[in-house]
């Protein structure tokens, strides 16, 4: 156990928890968006920056990857975090000037405006599905080309990827809404940033709709060594 | 056979290898006559490896083989008189050294005796022909602890560096120090690492040697990606075994036995170098199992870095060294806790490790005389950019810039005047004139708004416009950047956009005061210290050239005359005689000949804004403003 305080609270907290988690377990607000429960935390919104005490100096650290320790000072909202936050987030409205979720929590930072020049994107670069894809569901399939400036998500060259499974959890777990994901009739469509496919759906044997796309199905069948029967049926009618 | 030739060579004890120093010495005579050929970077495109070879069969022809004797060393520094010739044991220099001029120095110096007066170097202050190495100004004013021995050695003989005394350290360390006892000797004389953070070297080993693992690593940094920076790269093709040394050293004193060497690909002679040093080494037994009979064992492998400049920030240099991509993660669980494979990992850079010996050799009172306060020893720079003596120079921490600038580095070119320095690597700052006498070390550095990074040293004249340079600077990082992070990424990005606005004539109002909020956010919240070191450049000709961004800003105008947008070239009638120069200079015809003494017309649609036509007028008939 440590004791910490976060804002001036008192704080009993796990040795090894975060500070993100921290203020989570006690409903202290910090924004974020690269974070996902899910997935390794990985550092690179800075969105929950929080400022620290430590041997009387004041410094800003990323509270998702911050281990906690007896005695630490923390605060969510000092003014050096504000004025950070908020460049932070006039930095990210000029790379997606229309992206609904950036414009909701820019205006809940208090940022109206960006100071930059616009661009026109939607991915933030986060990483998120990425990570997913590789730490949750296990194959991999999509990855960060290009460095820098010129990073982007998407499948290996662009290409249709012979190892995604259609599974949508980049969709799923996407903090803007960057992946587009529908089911139309027997196909599922993925668009990613930059690249995109479809999918064959299964379809139930018991109701007749589709359920899952064939490529899941093979790859869990494959994972659980269960017999291709068990998912003849979608989950509702088994 | 080949087996026990190898088993014959390994020195099973200290005593042994004094043996073998004592018996090289002895099987060299210090007054047989030895060229010495520079084969360091600067040298070699230059031509010497052509000198040397000439040499070597000059030698033989005149059936000189068995009295005089040829060695290919590393870099010397003085990379602009290139190549370099040092005739040992009188030291004569030659400098500028031909092909032709081979024959020439065998006939008349090493036969005859005498010095040949067209291959020495001129003082230009005083005009002085100057004979021997020691007595050249370049090298007067250094302090060659760390580098010295570059031209002494041929790097590929690890017999050589036993000969100027190699391994006595590592002797010393095993047999009569305790790894607590070796640490506490490095946190004495206080040496700080030198591969851009000035970290104290003795408490990182303490961390490494006191934390939890069940493996600890040594690691080598040679990645060194600074545009103009070359000292890590000559020290490790120039001295491989004093950077082994240095390692051992520490592995033995941190507790570890498992070492590499992370070098970039396309340094492939300091690969090559310090693999030769390794199997050397090997041979001798001063490295593998039971290190000079010590009990001690130790190993070290060579990996290459795929060249991306932040691939030498120690996380990413991990990840690379681990095969992932060479992405730095946060720090806040330090590498000597948790570095290469989640194992304790102590990483230096390669200076710092050749200082190691020195300090353990010679002790750290000794060495703690050398340098200034909080900063103990010497540092070795690269002299670049507007400098008459361009190359690497070892120096005593606390020497000024002016010393440097104009002791060591001859001043400025083609007397233009000195405008700025800059120190510290891409992310370091930019030094106004009139803080020439700042004495050089880790803190004031840091103090003026730059930083001793890995010792990077451009110099700038009148003709450098100071927003271009940020400009400059903050593209490479931008380009660097490896876009993990928001405020690196996303933040650099602008920030090159709005100097590129206002060097282009776009600058507007509230652009500065953006600029400093953007570097406060870099510095703050940045992942590693590429994004929050980056703003530097900014930040300091903000600083100190704070006049150069408001006149592109205010006036659209370049002080320096290097921003094209904002430049326009006109003919003063008064002066112009029609001469006709500019005419035939101007690449777009857009100056015309109006007949004799007639001014000329220079069209405004047409000009390019080149300016040959300014560097052609000697009449200062052409304006610039
Ligand atoms: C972007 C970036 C690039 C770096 N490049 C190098 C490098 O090329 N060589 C080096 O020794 N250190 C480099 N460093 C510093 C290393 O992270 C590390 O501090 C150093 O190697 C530690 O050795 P030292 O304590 O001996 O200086 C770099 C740091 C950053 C942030
Ligand atoms: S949530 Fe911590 S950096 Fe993104």
């Amino acid at each position: 156990m440590v004791t910490l305080t976060i804002d001036g609270r008192k704080l009993k907290a796990e040795e090894g928890q975060t500070i993100l988690q921290v203020a989570e377990d006690n409903n202290i607000y910090i924004p974020t968006l690269c974070h996902n429960e899910a997935v390794k935390p990985y550092g690179a919104c800075r969105l929950c920056l929080v400022e620290i005490t430590r041997r009387g100096r004041e410094k800003l650290v990323a509270s998702c990857l911050y281990e906690v320790e007896d005695g630490l000072e923390v605060k969510t909202g000092s003014d050096r975090v504000v004025s950070n936050r908020r460049m932070l987030m006039e930095l990210l409205l000029a790379r997606c000037p229309n992206n609904k979720e950036i414009q909701d929590l820019a205006r809940r930072l208090g940022v109206e405006e960006t100071s930059f020049q616009q661009d026109d994107k939607q991915c933030i670069l986060c990483a998120l599905c990425v990570r997913v894809c590789q730490e949750v569901v296990g194959v991999s399939a999509i990855s960060l080309v290009n460095r820098g400036v010129d990073r982007q998500m998407g499948t290996p060259y662009y290409e249709p990827s012979d190892v995604c499974i259609g599974c949508g959890s980049c969709a799923y777990v996407c903090p803007v809404g960057a992946i587009d994901f529908k089911d139309v009739g027997d196909t599922r469509y993925i668009k990613w940033p930059s690249s995109q496919m479809d999918f064959k759906l299964k379809k139930c044997k018991t109701c007749g709709g589709y359920w899952i796309p064939e490529r899941q199905l093979e790859y869990m069948i494959e994972q659980t060594g269960l017999p291709p029967g068990t998912f003849d049926n979608c989950p509702d009618c088994r | 056979m080949a087996k026990k030739q190898q088993t014959s060579k390994r020195l099973g004890s200290v005593e042994a290898l004094e043996a073998l120093r004592k018996a090289i010495l002895a099987s060299r005579d210090p007054d047989k006559p030895c060229v010495t050929v520079c084969g360091g970077t600067g040298c070699h495109s230059f031509g010497s490896e052509g000198v040397s070879d000439a040499f070597k069969e000059e030698i033989k022809k005149n059936k000189l083989d068995a009295k005089v004797e040829v060695k290919v060393t590393g870099c010397h520094g003085f990379c602009e008189k290139g190549p370099l010739v040092v005739i040992k044991p009188a030291d004569i220099f030659y400098q500028k050294v031909n092909l032709k001029d081979v024959p020439e120095i065998v006939a008349e110096t090493i036969i005859k005796g005498n010095i040949i007066d067209r291959l020495l170097y001129t003082d230009p202050d005083t005009g002085q022909k100057i004979t021997y190495e020691p007595e050249v100004p370049f090298y007067k004013k250094q302090k060659r602890l760390v580098f010295g021995n570059n031209g002494l050695i041929d790097p590929t003989r690890i017999d050589d560096y036993i000969a100027v005394g190699g391994y006595a350290a590592l002797g010393k360390a095993l047999s009569n120090m305790s790894p607590e006892g070796i640490i506490n000797e490095v946190k004495k004389a206080g040496l700080r690492g030198r591969g851009g953070g000035g970290f104290p070297t003795g408490d990182k080993w303490q961390s490494c040697r006191d934390a939890e693992g069940e493996k600890r690593y040594v690691i080598c940094n040679c990645d060194e990606g600074d545009p103009g920076a070359f000292m890590d790269r000559s020290l490790m093709e120039g001295n491989p075994h004093s950077v082994l040394e240095g390692m051992i050293i520490g592995a033995y004193a941190i507790g570890s036995h498992e070492g590499y060497i992370y070098v970039r690909n396309e340094y492939p002679l300091a690969v090559k170098n310090a693999q030769t040093a390794i199997e050397q080494a090997e041979e001798y037994g001063l490295l593998g199992k039971n290190i000079l009979g010590s009990g001690f064992d130790f190993s070290v492998r060579i990996s290459r870095g795929g060249g991306a400049f932040v691939c030498g920030e120690s996380t990413a240099l991990m990840a690379s060294l681990e095969g992932k991509v060479g992405e730095p993660r946060a720090k806040y669980v330090h590498t000597v806790d948790k570095g290469l494979w989640e194992q304790p990992t102590n990483l230096n850079n390669v200076e710092t490790w050749a200082n190691v010996p020195l300090i353990i050799g010679n002790g750290a009172d000794w060495y703690a005389k050398i340098g200034s306060e909080g900063s103990n020893g010497t540092k070795i720079f690269s002299l670049v950019g507007k400098i008459k003596n361009t190359g690497l120079i070892e120096v005593p921490m606390g020497i000024t810039l002016r010393e440097i600038i104009y002791g060591i580095g001859g001043g400025i070119p083609d007397g233009k005047k000195f405008k700025a320095v800059q120190t510290g690597g891409p992310s370091g700052g930019c030094i106004p004139e009139s803080l020439l006498d700042l004495p050089v070390d880790f803190d004031r550095l840091d103090k003026a708004g730059s930083m001793m990074g890995s010792g990077g040293m451009i110099i700038m004249d009148e003709d450098s416009c100071m927003v271009d340079i940020a400009k400059y600077f903050i593209n490479f990082l931008e380009d660097e950047s490896c876009g993990k992070c928001v405020p690196c990424r996303e933040g650099l990005r602008r920030m090159s956009q709005i100097l590129t606005d206002i060097t282009e004539g776009r600058g507007k109002d509230g652009d500065i005061d953006l600029l400093e909020r953007l570097s406060a956010t870099l510095v703050d919240s940045s992942l590693c210290a590429l994004g929050s070191t980056a703003p530097n450049p900014v930040l300091t000709t903000l600083r100190y050239f704070r006049d150069e961004y408001e006149a592109h800003i205010k006036e659209k105008r370049c002080p320096a005359g290097v921003c094209k947008a904002l430049v326009t070239y006109s003919i003063d009638e008064e002066k112009c005689p029609g001469c006709g120069l500019c005419v035939k200079a101007c690449p777009v015809e857009a100056i015309t000949d109006m007949g004799k003494k007639k001014p000329v017309v220079l069209d405004q649609e047409k000009c390019i804004k080149c300016g040959a036509c300014y560097d052609v007028c000697k009449l200062g008939a052409v304006i610039r403003k």
